[in-house]
């Protein structure tokens, strides 16, 4: 592997990171927006809190990570991105902004009323943020972002690829944080809370399976670069998808729901990994290949000295703290 | 500080015909939200070593005040923190969507420090997370722990962040040839010259900031007459901190400005408005530059080549040694820096009073007026700090990579629309104020009121709790 496709491969891997741990936090407030009255939707507002309360600023900074490795290990395709798709980066920017604040704000609201405002705001935000950040994926994968010079600042992401790219985000997102706020229910002992859920979280399998699946068609004419590499190298993945989705269908049927999480994540690893793997060599596709937006060889090698590092210190504390949010300690509160 | 004056010569040096239309509000917009995120960096930076002196004096002296003040301070810190993680992030969004000039030439050249900042942040929030929801849960010795790594975190994440800025004043660590940046070294980047103490000036100023405005808020709890073992103490552990860092600050401020007439000629002019070069140059104290003209200044012989310089007479380097397209807006640096600089030695006059009155077996916090002045303390340093940041980021203008990328040049392609943007961020914070505010305020009512726990009011035990739910209605 070339210290080009490493420092690659390391961005891509925070990019499924933050789609499935941040993707898992934003999708809670579809449920969350769902839930219903504030009387009705008490419990499950609740279990939202304290099921991403501890960890969304950790599961936040990977798109950190995502955004420094890029610009400085492929400045010019970065600021290209930027550039071209500043529309809706601003708009899932300000999405994070709101959803953000206004979970701290509502956390700690005063009155009922208070709640409410910050709680639509956080459950909107989390929702529709996302779905700009999936437009965005889509942009690049579609070829819509030139390397010199500014693309079209709407086109690039009101596109067949990049609408299906936001609803799929949503989607997948909304899978997770159901598959996970099912575990978390059940494990509390909410029972009835959890076969509520259980029910709402295979609708929303089902029909993010379907567009997933559905959005294969539209891509091979509007994105022919990234569709030869789903039937071609990217392949595999997309029957992972399949089978790991279908599987985590059977499981919630089942009420296996530890199992479950596992399925899901893979299932939705395999999407968004599929769109890299089918996307490559390219960066920006059509554009740019990743050998050849590579920043300086020094910054390269040293952002790998930063990933190792990451790897020796991160990982334990996050570790630590997942465990801790998973054990019985933690659920009593 | 922005009279009329000032602005006008900042619009028209501005939006001269030649700039990109985007410029300006791109250059507001970054002002905007880097002046918002930096009070909250602040408290991320320095909070958590106050907390933990202050949770870890409740474990070992087994004392129910601190153990409350630090387990309130961390709920306060959750607030805070979550929008300084999301103003932040707004931050690494900007450097894109303004500045591509910028980040598409020197992204490789700058990005490493900010690799091993975004490694800081990640630690800062996971451990966040493991100390704010480990109360209770946590055994008590181990917890306490927990807060510690988040003052060392800060120190990493401010090193890295002030490490970029000193390479923009101060580039180095890559070669120009040929129009091509090349040989680039991003590890003499991350450790370049300026940066220690620049973060080392930050890093004081964060201490002053949280410590003077914690402090503060227990002194308005003083006046008000809750005059109890926990407000002193609330008051007295960040005052410490603050005051410490009050007293280094002059001399850190002072190490750093040494060499400025080397490295930043024109910013040191624009600080000391010196529009000729003066042997020795004289403390210029107020005024502003008026078509050439100094006008409203106070003058001080010589003490400007002795602050400066370090010389009894070696000059400051005027204005007129310096090709016009390259001055700074002078006046908006040299009162932003005077503010900075007036503010810093208030409060660390105000320290050494308080602790020299303290030894002789005074105690000020008797003395209304101190505590009024502790009150304000809090405010004044914010605006120290922005003013700190006004002066060193408008003094280094036209670049925005000094002597090597001008400002213009680094401004995406955007029209006059980009000042929609600025419009709605500006209701964006200003609603994000009046949230924390709000929330903030109210976790202090109820705090006060002898609640403990603040459960969110959704919650399903209170809606079903028929007094809760009515304590619930009457409060909207």
């Amino acid at each position: 592997m070339s210290l080009e496709v490493a420092v690659a491969a390391a961005l891509f891997v925070g990019v499924v990171a933050y789609a499935v741990l941040g993707g898992a936090d934003f999708g809670s407030g579809f449920f969350d927006l769902t839930a219903g009255s504030s009387r009705r939707g008490a419990e499950l507002r609740t279990l939202v809190d304290h099921s991403i309360g501890p960890v969304w600023e950790a599961n936040h900074v990977w798109l950190i990570y995502v955004l420094v490795i890029w610009w400085t290990g492929f400045p010019e395709s970065f600021a290209a991105a930027m550039s071209t798709l500043v529309l809706p980066l601003l708009f899932a920017l300000l999405g994070i902004v709101l959803r953000g604040a206004s979970f701290a704000f509502r956390k700690y609201a005063e009155t009922l009323g208070q709640a409410r405002l910050f709680g639509v705001v956080f459950a909107t935000s989390s929702v529709l943020t996302p779905f700009f950040l999936g437009t965005v994926a889509g942009g690049i994968a579609s070829g819509r972002v030139p390397l010199d010079g500014t693309g079209d600042r709407w086109a690039s992401w009101v596109n067949p690829t990049s609408l299906f790219g936001g609803v799929i985000a949503v989607g997948t997102c909304a899978f997770l944080a159901g598959v996970f706020l099912v575990a978390e229910a059940a494990r509390r002992g909410q029972n009835r809370l959890a076969d509520e859920l259980r029910v709402r979280a295979l609708l929303v399998g089902v029909v993010t399976g379907v567009v997933v699946f559905a959005a294969l068609v539209p891509i091979a004419d509007d994105a022919p670069t990234l569709s030869d590499g789903l039937a071609g190298r990217a392949a595999p993945l997309v029957v992972l998808a399949a089978v790991a989705g279908l599987a985590t269908l059977a499981l919630l049927w089942r009420r296996s729901y530890g199992a479950a999480r596992l399925t899901a994540v893979t299932a939705v690893a395999s999407v968004v990994s599929g769109w890299g793997i089918g996307q490559y060599p390219w960066l920006l596709v059509d554009e740019v290949r990743i050998a050849d937006a590579a920043g300086a060889t020094a910054t390269l090698q040293g952002l790998l000295v930063a990933v190792g590092l990451a790897v020796v210190v991160v990982v334990p504390p996050l570790a630590y703290l997942f465990r801790l949010t998973q054990s019985e300690e933690w659920s009593r509160h | 500080m922005l009279t009329p004056a000032v602005l006008t010569e900042v619009v028209v040096q501005l939006s001269g015909a030649a700039e990109p239309a985007g410029l300006l509000p791109a250059r507001q917009q970054m002002a905007l939200s880097l002046g918002w995120h930096i009070v909250l960096a602040c408290f991320g930076v320095a909070f958590p070593a106050m907390i933990f002196v202050m949770h870890l004096r409740g474990i070992r002296r087994d004392d129910p005040v601190a153990l409350g003040l630090a387990h309130r301070w961390a709920k306060v810190s959750a607030v805070l923190f979550a929008i300084g993680a999301v103003s932040g992030t707004v931050l690494s969004f900007e450097m894109g969507l303004l500045w591509p000039g910028l980040m598409g030439t020197y992204g490789d050249v700058l990005g490493l420090p900010f690799a091993f900042e975004g490694l800081a942040f990640f630690l800062e929030a996971i451990f966040l997370g493991i100390y704010l929801y480990g109360w209770g849960r946590i055994p008590p010795k181990r917890h306490v722990l927990m807060v510690l790594p988040m003052a060392v975190t800060g120190i990493v994440g401010a090193y890295c962040v002030l490490a970029v800025n000193a390479w923009m004043n101060d580039p180095t660590g890559f070669r120009i040839v040929g129009g091509e940046v090349t040989d680039v070294q991003p590890w003499a980047v991350l450790f370049n010259q300026q940066a220690f103490l620049q973060f080392a000036h930050m890093w004081v100023g964060a201490y002053m900031l949280t410590g003077f405005s914690v402090a503060g808020v227990y002194a308005v709890g003083m006046l008000r007459g809750r005059r109890d073992a926990h407000h002193r103490l609330g008051f007295m552990v960040p005052f410490v901190f603050a005051s410490i860092a009050a007293v280094t600050q002059p001399f850190v401020g002072h190490v750093l400005g040494f060499g400025l007439d080397e490295r930043q000629p024109a910013k040191l002019a624009a600080f000391e408005l010196a529009e000729t070069t003066e042997s020795p140059s004289p403390l210029r104290l107020g005024g502003v530059l008026v078509d050439g003209e100094v006008k409203g200044a106070i003058d001080i012989p010589v003490l400007g080549s002795l602050i400066a310089m370090n010389s009894p007479d070696e000059p400051v380097p005027g204005l007129d040694t310096i090709p016009e397209e390259d001055h700074p807006p002078v006046n908006l640096a040299h009162l932003a820096f005077q503010a900075m600089v007036g503010i810093g030695t208030l409060l660390a006059a105000g320290v050494v009073w308080f602790w020299f009155q303290r030894r002789r077996g005074r105690d000020l916090l008797e003395r209304r007026w101190f505590l009024r002045s502790a009150a304000v303390a809090g405010p004044l340093a914010v605006v120290a700090l922005e003013a700190g940041w006004i002066a060193t980021e408008v003094g280094r203008q036209p670049w925005i990579v000094y002597g090597v990328m001008r400002t213009p040049e680094a401004v995406g392609d955007y029209t006059a629309s980009l000042w929609w943007l600025l419009g709605v961020s500006t209701v964006v914070y200003a609603g994000m104020t009046v949230g924390a505010v709000v929330v903030l305020r109210s976790m202090a009512r109820r705090w006060r009121a002898g609640e403990v726990d603040l459960p969110s009011p959704y919650a399903p035990e209170v809606s079903t709790d028929k007094t809760s739910t009515d304590k619930a209605e009457a409060g909207r």
